[in-house]
């Protein structure tokens, strides 16, 4: 099914990816994170084209099902399906009465008549991908629950560290900002680990969730130490929601004690990255000077988004139930 | 009415220190005789001479205890009959082996005013199935800001007062409703769980918490609480009872208030005896519950604190729901196990298989004590006593189907898990209703 265009890559040989969704990065192998990069590394060629497109989706519907407010994601994930040829539908139901839970499955009973084929699906409420995928018999790709997993956002990090390291074994790779809330730190600490690189989180206290250091990863509130021996920084971006919430005193105190200038940097090894799943927050976890200099590469990450995404919308429809129908 | 004889059973009944081959003689659905069994078993159906023209009932290989008693179960009517109605709960209650149940407040309207007490009387009567036994608000609306008429809530019929489904959150109204319900010698039960601490909350604050990227409630969400309610209740000399336990720095301030003399009782539930946080696995909204499923060492301290009776009695928290509602995503989905016909079997499985408990302690817990508690009758078999009675199969082996609850609640963790321990037939003032 790989179109010829694409390469001769091994993964073309076999296909071992036998899973009908992708929600997350905890539930895969360090085998199937392999594979879902090697995949990416090989659809990264086709966007460098005049044309950039090739036929590998063409037939299937894809639903950008979003209850949540997105740009970036969303837009990648459309580019991802338009450049495989696949027909992509969008819909943005946050808002609305839609975004309550009950009436989810209600849409995607709606959706399933329609028979499309592959659901991408972005809710503010953890586990929604995993519910509709257990009743839909289209794939379900996790584009972000609630404070669960981005497995999507946490593959492109990857993809960019083996890119600008050649490798992630390793690695030393702090994770600094709102740990407690964001489903980028879980995947990324999920697809890290598994890959055999040693995850630090920094953060207050009040940003660090319940028993972090259980999931394999040490834990600081010290950010000159997480810096100090990184070869990776990947900052989050910190919510003005929080400093409601009183986790943080203010943005302010959080600039002062978190925020990454180009001050804070000196203490960096000279090769580190830094990285940022966007949208930055300007003047608060990264400072401009940073986020727009040499060691970023934020830009990167956008680029290699869309390469992961066509490579998950890929091989969720490659999945069994489509070959059992050619064979 | 007719005359029952039920022989050949363990008679079992804790109140009056019996455990043994015992014949109960049931005449105008009250305990007219306790006698020992004869040798040998009366004919089956038939009218032997010693049964004297009564109906007998052949109790060999069960157990013949107490109707057991719930001192928290939320029926959901008035205002939610699609979830729950008296009926529907009644019938789950004795189908379960509990003759008694006492209704919780947070229906539409809530139990705050006579009217609705009556209407709840009124309605069981009717049916004839439990005895139903409400229990009225501590505030207006169980907003927490008005006391209710406390004294007319009781003189209705209400047990206890509570504002379930929410703690009195402020200490100085939870003073005041201690001392001022200090005169009717009645117990205010509190939803023991600090507003703030657990806002937002759907599960325990822990590992499954973090992994799952769910926000989280902590265990002194809980125990806040239970110290504030323990220190008012010694300023005052009122009476407390906490809810639904759940967690192990619980168990210690009840017991430590105990030793000093304070007048505080606890429940826990079958379902924090059983379970814990590991149970909500991949988001399963089944194992939704307030208070959430804790650690193995809660649940450990709560079993000791069973044991050592610091633990009065076990309650359901049945707490039905739609299907439609707890199909709904973690976050979204009601807290609320479906517990009235499951309780029994998670007790002895819990409890009576690995020897933590005796059938002696367990009927204490889920008859005796609440009975007790609720300053009624019930929970005895002594002659003269109303004949609510339950026959138990203590070996019987059975796997949960929540699609076959008599309940409209058809939602249980424990589905498709084979329990031990079943309830055989169930009599209400002699006639039979259930099992």
């Amino acid at each position: 099914m790989m179109p010829t265009a694409v390469g001769s890559g091994s993964a073309t040989q076999t296909r071992p990816w036998t899973k009908k969704d992708l929600l997350g990065l905890r539930e895969l192998s360090a085998e199937e994170i392999r594979l879902l990069l090697k995949t990416a590394e090989s659809f990264r060629e086709i966007s460098l084209r005049p044309i950039k497109k090739v036929p590998a989706l063409r037939g299937k519907t894809v639903v950008n099902l979003f209850f949540e407010p997105s740009t970036r994601t969303r837009t990648s994930f459309e580019l991802a399906a338009k450049r495989l040829s696949a027909d992509i539908v969008n819909i943005s139901a946050q808002g609305s009465s839609l975004a309550k839970g009950e009436t989810v499955l209600d849409t995607v009973r709606n959706l399933e008549a329609l028979k499309v084929d592959i659901l991408v699906i972005r809710h503010a409420a953890a586990g929604v991908p995993a519910l509709i995928a257990r009743q839909a018999s289209a794939s379900v790709i996790n584009a972000g629950d609630g404070a669960h997993e981005h497995p999507t956002q946490a593959l492109l990090d990857l993809m960019t560290i083996q890119e600008k390291k050649g490798r992630i074994k390793g690695l030393r790779v702090s994770i600094i900002g709102d740990i407690a809330h964001s489903r980028v730190a879980r995947s990324d600490i999920w697809g890290l680990t598994k890959l055999g690189a040693r995850v630090t989180v920094c953060a207050p206290p009040t940003l660090l969730p319940a028993q972090i250091e259980q999931l394999g990863v040490h834990a600081t509130h010290d950010v000159e130490a997480a810096i100090r021996e990184a070869d990776v920084l990947m900052l989050l971006r910190i919510q003005h929601e929080r400093q409601e919430a009183q986790l943080v005193p203010s943005l302010r105190e959080y600039r002062l004690r978190y925020g990454i200038d180009r001050e804070r940097l000196a203490h960096a090894r000279p090769d580190v990255l830094i990285m940022h799943p966007g949208p930055i927050n300007r003047g608060v976890e990264l400072d401009s000077s940073v986020a727009d200099g040499p060691y970023s590469v934020i830009l990167d990450q956008v680029t290699n988004g869309l390469a992961v995404r066509m490579a998950a919308l890929y091989l969720v429809s490659g999945a069994p139930k489509v070959e059992e129908e050619f064979a | 009415m007719a005359r029952l004889l039920i022989t050949h059973g363990r008679l079992l009944d804790p109140a009056s220190q019996r455990d043994g081959p015992f014949d109960l003689l049931i005449e105008k659905g009250k305990i007219a005789d306790v006698r020992p069994s004869l040798a040998a078993p009366a004919p089956p159906g038939g009218r032997a001479g010693a049964s004297n023209g009564a109906k007998v009932i052949d109790a060999t290989g069960k157990l013949v205890v107490p109707g057991l008693v719930d001192l928290h179960t939320h029926l959901r009517q008035p205002g939610r009959e699609d979830t729950e109605t008296l009926e529907t709960g009644c019938r789950a209650a004795v189908r379960g082996g509990f003759t008694t149940i006492c209704a919780m407040p947070n229906t539409t309207p809530p139990i705050d005013h006579r009217g609705v007490v009556d209407f709840i009387a009124q309605e069981a009567q009717r049916l004839g199935l439990a005895s139903v036994r409400p229990i009225g608000a501590i505030t207006k609306g169980r907003q927490g800001r008005e006391l209710t008429d406390f004294g007319e809530l009781f003189e209705a019929g209400c047990v206890a007062l509570s504002d379930d489904g929410n703690a009195v959150a402020d200490s100085f109204l939870m003073r005041r409703a201690l001392e001022y319900a200090r005169m009717f010698g009645r117990p205010l039960i509190q939803h023991a769980e600090d507003p703030q601490l657990a806002a937002g909350g759907v599960m325990h604050e822990g590992l499954r918490s973090t992994t799952l990227g769910l926000r989280g409630i902590p265990a002194e969400a809980e125990s806040v609480i239970v110290s504030r309610d323990v220190a008012l209740a010694g300023l005052t000399g009122g009476w407390v009872h906490v809810a639904h336990l759940s967690s192990a720095q619980s168990v210690a301030l009840i017991r430590q208030a105990k030793r000093r003399g304070v007048h505080v009782t606890c429940e826990t539930t079958p379902h924090h005896l059983a379970l814990t946080h590991e149970a909500v696995g991949e988001f399963d909204t089944q194992a939704k519950v307030n208070p959430p499923l804790r650690t193995e060492e809660d649940r450990a301290s709560l079993i000791e604190g069973l044991r050592d009776g610091t633990i009065d009695c076990i309650a359901t928290d049945h707490a039905p729901h739609a299907d439609w509602e707890k199909a709904a995503d973690f976050d979204a989905a009601p807290f609320g196990i479906s517990g009235l016909e499951t309780a029994l079997a998670v007790c002895v499985t819990t409890l009576i298989e690995p020897k933590l408990l005796t059938w002696g302690q367990l009927i204490e817990k889920l008859a005796v004590a609440p009975a007790t508690i609720a300053g009624i009758s019930a929970g005895s078999l002594a002659v003269g006593a109303d004949a609510d009675i339950a026959l138990i199969d203590p070996a019987a082996r059975w796997t949960v189907d929540p699609q076959r609850f008599v309940s409209k609640g058809r939602h249980s963790p424990f589905a498709g898990q084979t329990l031990t321990g079943a309830v055989a037939a169930v009599f209400r003032r002699g006639v039979e209703v259930g099992g």
